[in-house]
């Protein structure tokens, strides 16, 4: 009987070793002239466990990890190719209290499946969403979406649909639909996995978006930092050109949808999304100011829908299974679930997706266990660089865009990068003012020039030089940063400034200057 | 004064890969980037030509973003995330302590011309941080100890 293991292919996974598995687990099936299946499937978002591997039994999938070259030997002996008992052996996958407890609709395949494989995709229930959508007028396609009340997953939160059905209603020859795969935000990785774990549910979604405004060209705009990414999109692309889900004529429909990657080239401004139209277009990244929207004049001048990556991938569970399934989960208006990335100072970090609503605090300790360094979590970044900090008595905030916005915060991409108690505030205030200052595109002044000046009274008041003038003089410059700049770089750099300033004072006060004294 | 013809010939290929499709010019510059290394002074206004855009807006784009580069690099290159969540599990230190091994600050080559130090924000490996990435493979939790086994095998015999 051949005995099938998944070792996952996704970045993480290699970068804690998951090649050098493979290469043993498959000469070590040499060697005891065992036959074995290597599947490379994408990563179940347990990163604390990567690599973590799997193999098939009638009872279902075991997982053991994390699994080291040296261990693999000791599977062998002890018939882990069976599911045999071995002290990495994880039990049942779907059985992982990590894993069980959640709800997982957009990456209900990552991890299951052969990214590589249409095959498998096809198995599991691929590509039922778009031939769901070329049997509706478009406008019912966006009215699907609309009314599932799935909003912008990159951060913005701005309703899908209606951002469609703006394009929709534009009569021109020519319209686009892009997705914005440039995922800078430090603690996010949900675009990542799921484009390296199961790149046709994205094109799915890319094509369904292209039916539903009459838009015939597609582009993905990935960040040059993903090259794992890249490769697997390439394939499933030309997978899904070939099996005509993509080309000119989709599945006899009559229909033209075609789609190619583009790669960005290390500047985080062209994840805003005018910023990436111009890139798009071989430009330098500078914003650009609106109106008018990317909806009515976007990529070359044309109606253009910019939607995130999760944001796509959402909408072929929405078509297959309709707006109400999937309105049916989540909180007040925050519909639908959240990928949600767990990441820094954690012990157990990975990719937990659930239905809006979970607290922040649930979230940390019953799935992220505390922290990894095992002191006490200080501080959490929500929402990439441009997040605010939020201290432990923030931590029962529901993860929910409205509830974010109540405390101050905002919830973005759903990224969270957890800090221990060694955490200094107004260090990490300043690196808020030094990663603006990189990164701006140059544009606007506030943020070009704020965000240097940001750093300088930062470092005065840490070295305790006028003091109150100086912090006082932070907060002004924070506001007109906030007010004054054209995107949200320099409009929400004052974020994590002003949340360590209000929570973390003490931090601004005890800087090594004054210790100095 | 005419372009070295090797270089003239290679943006020349890069050139006819992309031809005819819309806004091509930060597909050609990853091209040229991938044959030589780095965007060589002379082969901007060759791109500029073959184009049609002005010197200035292909300059102005090679420098707008961090990942070209207009000298060459050092033959192994060596990126550290400098992000949030890397940060979070010490990736300054990490820095610091890849800086003195290799004798360089971030953006600089060392005079041998073997590493070069770049900071990278976001690999996107944020739950299994710190993260480096070493002539395009990337690693996750890396400690001082893991960066010095991993840079050992490309360091000089001694």
């Amino acid at each position: 009987m051949t005995a099938t293991i998944f070792i996952p292919c996704d970045a993480s996974a290699l970068s804690l070793g998951a090649e050098s598995v493979a290469r043993a687990i498959a000469a070590q099936a040499r060697a005891r002239k065992l036959d074995v299946t290597i599947v490379r499937n994408g990563s179940r978002g347990l990163c604390w466990l990567e690599p973590m591997i799997e193999v098939a039994t009638p009872a279902g999938r075991v997982a053991y990890g994390a699994v080291a070259p040296r261990d693999v030997p000791g599977l062998f002996d002890a018939g882990f190719q069976t599911g045999g008992a071995h002290a990495l052996r994880l039990g049942l996958t779907e059985d992982i209290p990590y894993l069980k407890g959640q709800e997982r609709l957009t990456f209900a395949r990552v991890g299951v499946t052969d990214p590589a494989s249409l095959g498998d995709y096809l198995a599991h229930g691929g590509f039922r969403g778009l031939r769901r959508a070329l049997e509706l007028a478009p406008a019912a396609i966006v009215k699907e979406v609309t009314d599932s009340g799935l909003r912008g997953r990159g951060g913005a939160a701005f309703p899908t649909g209606i951002k469609w059905k703006t394009v929709l209603d534009q009569d021109t020859a020519q319209k686009y639909v892009t997705c914005n795969a440039d995922e800078g935000d430090s603690g996010t990785f949900a675009d990542r996995m799921l484009m390296e774990g199961d790149p046709l549910l994205l094109i799915e979604g890319m094509a369904i978006a292209g039916v539903a405004v009459g838009a015939t060209h597609g582009y993905i705009y990935l960040r040059v930092e993903y090259p794992h990414a890249l490769r697997t999109l390439n394939e499933a692309i030309a997978a899904a050109c070939e099996a005509h889900y993509l080309g000119r004529d989709i599945l006899g429909s009559g229909k033209q949808f075609e789609l190619e990657v583009r790669v960005g080239a290390g500047a985080y401004i062209c994840g805003e999304e005018t910023s990436m139209l111009e890139s798009l277009e071989g430009k330098r990244g500078e914003i650009r100011v609106r109106p008018p929207l990317p909806a009515i004049k976007g990529l070359f001048g044309m109606p253009t829908i910019v939607n995130n990556v999760i944001s796509l991938a959402s909408v072929p569970t929405i078509l297959e299974r309709g707006a109400a399934f999937y309105q049916n989960y989540g909180a007040g208006r925050s519909r639908g679930t959240l990928p949600i990335q767990l990441a820094g100072n954690i012990k157990r970090g990975g990719l937990i997706e659930k239905a809006f609503g979970v607290t922040l605090r649930e979230i940390l300790y019953d799935y992220g266990g505390g922290s990894a360094s095992g002191r006490p979590i200080r501080a959490v970044q929500v929402g990439g660089p441009l997040g605010a900090y939020l201290p432990e008595s923030q931590f029962d905030t529901a993860i929910d865009y409205e509830a974010f916005s109540a405390v101050g915060a905002m919830l973005g991409h759903g990224g969270i990068v957890v800090f221990d108690d060694t955490v200094d505030m107004a260090r990490m205030a300043r690196y808020a003012m030094e990663f603006c200052a990189h990164e701006s595109c140059g544009k606007c002044t506030p943020c070009r020039i704020g965000s240097v000046r940001g750093v300088e009274v930062i470092d005065r008041i840490v070295s305790g030089v006028n003091r109150d003038h100086n912090i006082e003089l932070l907060e002004e410059l924070c506001d007109t940063m906030l007010q004054g700049s054209l995107c949200g770089l320099g409009g929400m750099t004052p974020f994590p400034v002003q949340s360590a300033l209000r929570f973390f004072p003490g931090d601004f006060h005890k800087a090594h200057g004054e210790e100095k004294r | 004064m005419g372009a070295d013809p090797a270089l003239q010939a290679t943006i020349e290929g890069v050139l006819a890969r992309h031809a005819g499709r819309p806004g091509p010019l930060l597909e050609v510059l990853h091209g040229v980037q991938e044959a030589l290394g780095f965007v060589p002074k002379d082969a901007v206004p060759l791109i500029a030509q073959g184009l049609n855009l002005s010197i200035a807006e292909v300059h102005g784009v090679v420098t707008f973003y961090h990942h070209f580069h207009e000298h060459p690099r050092g033959r192994h290159v060596v990126q550290l995330c400098r992000a949030e969540a890397c940060q979070s599990m010490q990736a300054e230190g990490l820095a610091a302590h890849a800086k003195r091994r290799l004798g360089i600050d971030f953006n600089e080559t060392t005079s041998d011309g073997r590493f070069s130090l770049e900071p990278i924000f976001c690999f996107g490996n944020c739950a299994c941080a710190p993260a480096a990435m070493i002539d395009g493979e990337l690693h996750g939790r890396v400690t001082a100890e893991r960066f010095d086994e991993l840079i050992a095998p490309l360091e000089p015999a001694t």
